[in-house]
């Protein structure tokens, strides 16, 4: 009875932007698929307008597309809802929960076993090392779909170096030049000239890469679940004093935990931001002068250690095909129209457009081909920047490859905690990281033993 | 104790089995689980789990982190109740008073009674946020940087302001009906005997006021105990550090967040624990009360 | 100047500093709400530059619109209409579903002897001892399991269980005089008839004070609409108005969020305002 008129309440409610799970439409009509995602706007609908260009490109299947809060919010309302038996049939993953998700046995549905059994062929040689590796098990049969993949840059307002009397067309290229342009600037009277989002990818994660630096053992976890972290290291401990001291000067301020420095970067507030190339979309929308006054730059490396920089790491999320729970399987129908979906995310067009309207990367070489050929790069300076940097140095290490950790969500939190107390003045640089080590190392042993048979 | 009672059974019985299904349901049951998961360990996707005896609860009372949480909680919940109480009884006593306009001045200190916690901590939010907010910035022009997002002691004292103003509005009614039901008689010979107001106060109106205080004061500690959870998560999630993070917040993010469940399971059982002893002293109370 | 005019003169200083001191308590209640209503009348600029300005402004016919239609943008939340509907139905379920099976379980426990009614009575009690924040989890195991997440059902039964309600019920039940019970039994009438034709009518008034605190319960829940509803057509306003903030995000729609927290507000004071008398006395009576 209540639930009936609930039914009608939400039937009613045609404004709310959700899909609601409507019963399979007649026999015959197209397979639904349920699609939860992380992304909010502009994203998330720029994201939804690619489902639904292949909803319009086919009759077979339908993708009904979610949001569900950010990342981490979808991770466990996907978790959950596995449990509940009624888990989405693709979950966008960010690329911290990857190591989770890939110990997670039946809950997933590999991708090579799903291509494999529906016949459905997706050229993954065409993608690019770094965002295949970060997503296939070690003798490389993939196991999620690698989508919104960006690495961290570093953004600058040109304004803001103008009124300090600096080159807006030349960035800082080392940590030296930083700390520079930022006393420059905060002379200049601008109260925070930088921050970063995403603290501990930005400042840990990519600064050790950048400096093939490990942050955990067995090659940063892709050798096996008895990963020790290593972060409390001489370039961690110089890096961090590095950033108390700006932050100390007042040319460093803390932005917040997660994406929220992104906002401060976006209102014109800081001048300097080291973020996703995927904040691009937002930050020409929003940016006071728009793209004209939006600066790229590679991050900042230390010019005296010996071989940096080389390439960054990927971030960003993969889509991940879920059983529907834990005693559930998906019909022979369902897997194919979740296969089909993703060979349209691989055609080259949809992977440049995505990468064009949002500032991702093209994840695909023939994307990034024919985006290159377009004159797009010319026409908007800077846009390559992630991908070179990724391309960047000869080869892959051990330390730049990526990061595969389980309970790394948890672990990201213990570290931006152990970061926030450091800048509050409550510890020095090697006592957050030694704090970051033991109580992530706590989770690395109770996700070990957890997930050992 | 009733003396008469109408026959039958089955009647009573079927006039209790709602309350009863939903009590069994979704209060014994899962308090039964919550004891049973605190002995296993069990991975996020509920794939596979085994026993491991007490080493949660081990894990627990030896993490230092939670029992900073555990401290954090006490300095919380009292600097709470104190401050709830404090300006609930100030504002009760002038209210009191043969003052024009006094029904007025009662609606409006009765109505934020009304106001989720969580809302209470928007609105503060909207005072203190350090960009919007109108006096996050009035401190921050003031030179006195201001950013609850990253200082913990002030983070911790927004959380505070915002737990307590929400609650002072019931303890104000209480304590006015308190204060009410003092009979005139003995204040009026307490002024014959010319003893200051504040004497008066101390000496004879406090005293009789106490029991309700004792009874406000456990309730002020299950609020903030409890019912701060909204407040918290609306407006620091615990952070900066774990600088706001009470135990209810841990169990919330230990379980839902990190979905470490045997952990979450087992600081549920510890929680429960405390609550019983709190529960107890209010009706050991509520009960030397009926004998007076 | 004489003893009676000081008396008078005194006594006029003190009510002054009285009045004082009330209105400043006011004044701190009502600041926070003033502000918020001022700002849910800006643009969204005005308030994210930080400097709003005392006074309203023109906005507000904009504002309420959006947020009652569409909710905030870049969250993509739910519009607060849809949310103060869902909260709407929630409190009013809790409020009268709580009265109802706290009237029949003390009406059973007062008026009949049957074996095992202590244990009936103990069983309810000890609930108390069980808020929902310290069984979260497993909670949430049992919904999944019944498969009420996402349900109207799911967000209300399981919260209108109500010891203090029954506790409140069976304390007034004992004060209804034996001798009604005796009179009815010789005007042969049952149970049931006396439940509605004598206890009910008695209770009203215990009834209306306890609607006044139950509704207020129930609209103000957090933790358990977050925890078991993740379907955003379902969202009741206290939750999704935190939603809207995110992590304090400074581009939020304040001007948005400001009206929507404006909505969340409005139902339950004014059932606060309006039932005043019989919240005062539910309170001060259900609690001791």
């Amino acid at each position: 009875m209540l639930r009936r008129r609930q039914l009608g309440l939400a039937a009613a409610g045609t404004l709310a932007p959700v899909a609601l799970a409507a019963p399979a439409l007649a026999q015959g009509g197209p397979t639904e698929i349920q699609f939860w995602h992380g992304l909010a706007q502009p994203l998330g609908g720029l994201l939804e307008a690619i489902a639904n260009d292949f909803n319009n490109s086919q009759n077979r299947a339908r993708v009904v597309s979610t949001f569900r809060g950010g990342y981490p919010e979808t991770m466990v309302a996907a978790i959950a809802a596995f449990r509940a038996g009624t888990a989405p049939h693709i979950v966008q993953m960010f690329e911290v929960g990857t190591g989770t998700m890939m110990a997670a046995g039946r809950a997933i549905k590999p991708l090579h076993e799903l291509l494999r059994e529906t016949n459905v062929n997706i050229n993954f040689d065409d993608y690019l090392p770094a965002v295949r590796g970060y997503y296939s098990l070690a003798d490389g049969r993939m196991m999620s779909m690698p989508f919104n993949s960006s690495t961290a840059i570093m953004f600058y307002n040109k304004d803001a170096f103008r009124r300090a009397g600096l080159n807006p067309d030349e960035a800082p290229k080392t940590w030296a030049e930083v700390r520079q342009a930022a006393q420059r600037i905060k002379a200049a009277g601008h109260e925070m000239p930088f921050t970063t989002a995403w603290p501990t990818w930005t400042q840990i994660e990519q600064q050790s890469a950048i400096h093939n630096q490990e942050i955990a053992s067995q090659e940063n976890g892709f050798g096996g679940l008895n990963t020790e972290l290593r972060v409390n290291n001489p370039l961690m401990q110089r890096h961090f004093t590095n950033l108390l001291e700006m932050g100390r000067e007042g040319t460093f301020r803390w932005g917040g935990r997660d994406s929220a420095g992104d906002a401060l970067f976006a209102s014109g507030q800081a001048a300097i931001v080291h973020a996703s190339s995927g904040a691009r979309a937002r930050f020409v929308r929003e940016v006071p002068g728009g793209v004209a006054n939006i600066g790229a730059a590679m991050l900042p490396y230390y010019e005296d250690v010996p071989g940096a920089p080389i390439n960054s790491i990927i971030g960003g999320a993969s889509f991940w095909a879920m059983n529907r729970g834990p005693n559930a399987q998906r019909s022979a129908d369902e897997n194919r129209a979740i296969a089909e979906f993703f060979a349209f995310l691989a055609r080259p067009e949809v992977a440049a457009k995505w990468h064009t309207d949002t500032g991702f990367l093209p994840v695909t070489r023939s994307a990034y081909e024919r985006v290159r050929q377009s004159g797009f790069y010319e026409q908007n300076p800077g846009a390559d920047i992630p991908i070179q940097q990724l391309l960047r140095g000869d080869r892959m290490t051990g330390a730049s490859r990526g990061i595969r950790l389980g309970g790394f969500v948890e672990i990201r939190v213990i570290m931006q905690e152990e970061m926030e107390r450091a800048l509050q003045g409550q510890q020095a640089a090697p006592q957050a990281l030694q704090n970051m080590t033991t109580r992530g190392n706590a989770v690395l042993r109770n996700f070990e033993r957890t997930n050992r048979g | 104790m009733r003396k008469v009672h109408f026959k039958g059974i089955a009647l009573p019985y079927l006039l209790l089995l709602p309350q009863l299904v939903i009590t069994g349901l979704f209060f014994f049951w899962p308090a039964g689980m919550a004891v049973y998961q605190s002995f296993l360990r069990e991975d996020a996707f509920g794939l596979s789990s085994q026993f491991v005896g007490w080493e949660n609860y081990a894990d627990v009372l030896s993490d230092p982190t939670w029992l900073e949480s555990a401290a954090r909680t006490g300095v919380f919940s009292v600097s709470v109740a104190v401050l709830a109480l404090g300006v609930a009884l100030f504002l009760a006593v002038q209210a009191d008073k043969h003052i024009r306009g006094a029904d007025t001045y009662k609606t409006l200190l009765i109505w934020p009674y009304a106001v989720a916690p969580a809302l209470a901590a928007v609105l503060w939010l909207f005072m203190f946020h350090p960009n919007i907010g109108i006096f996050g910035r009035m401190l921050n022009a003031l030179g006195i940087p201001w950013d609850y997002r990253l200082n913990g002691g002030q983070a911790l004292t927004l959380v505070i302001l915002a737990s307590a103003w929400k609650q002072v509005s019931y303890n104000f009614i209480f304590f006015l009906a308190g204060l009410q039901s003092i009979p005139r008689a003995v204040l009026e010979a307490a002024a014959i005997d010319g003893a200051s107001p504040m004497r008066r106060f101390w000496t004879v109106v406090f005293p009789l006021l106490s029991p309700t205080a004792f009874f406000l004061l456990v309730v002020n500690l299950v609020y903030a105990f409890f019912d701060t959870f909204g407040v918290i998560h609306s407006l620091t999630q615990g952070g900066p550090g774990k600088s706001t993070e009470t135990l209810i917040y841990r169990v919330y993010t230990d379980g839902v967040m990190n979905l470490n469940l045997g952990s979450s399971a087992a600081q549920s059982v510890i929680l429960m624990i405390i609550v019983v002893v709190l529960t107890a002293v209010q009706f050991r109370y509520v009960e030397r009360k009926v004998h007076y | 100047m004489d003893l009676a005019e000081k008396t008078r003169r005194r006594r006029r200083r003190e009510a002054v500093v009285t009045h004082l001191c009330l209105i400043l308590g006011v004044l701190i209640f009502a600041f926070p709400i003033y502000l918020t209503i001022i700002g849910s009348t800006h643009d969204v600029n005005t308030i994210g530059r930080g400097d709003v300005p005392m006074v309203p402004g023109g906005e507000a016919v904009a504002n309420y619109t959006q947020a009652w239609e569409a909710g905030g943008g870049r969250y993509m939340g739910t519009p607060a209409g849809r949310m103060l509907a869902n909260s709407l139905v929630m409190a009013l379920l809790i409020a009268f579903g709580k009265i109802a099976i706290s009237l029949t379980s003390a009406y059973a426990v007062v008026f009949f002897r049957f074996p095992g009614r202590m244990v009936c009575f103990w069983l309810i009690f000890i609930t108390l001892m069980l808020p929902v924040e310290v069984r979260i989890i497993p909670t949430f195991q049992v919904m999944v399991d019944l498969q009420l997440i996402n349900t109207m059902t799911g967000l209300v039964v399981p919260l209108i269980a109500s010891a203090t309600a029954t506790l409140l019920f069976r304390q007034f039940f004992l004060t209804i005089p034996d001798e009604y019970v005796e009179a009815a039994k010789i005007d042969g009438a049952g149970p049931l008839r006396f439940f509605r034709d004598v206890v009910l009518p008695l209770s009203v008034t215990n009834v209306a004070a306890l609607f006044v605190i139950l509704f207020i319960y129930g609209w103000n829940q957090y933790l358990w609409p977050l925890l078991i509803v993740n379907d955003r057509s379902l969202e009741t306003i206290v939750v999704g108005l935190t939603k809207m903030i995110g992590g304090g995000d400074s581009q939020n729609e304040w001007n948005v969020i400001m009206a929507t927290a404006v909505y969340a507000l409005l139902p339950p004071v004014a059932v606060v305002l309006l039932m005043q008398r019989w919240f005062v006395k539910g309170l001060t009576e259900t609690e001791k």
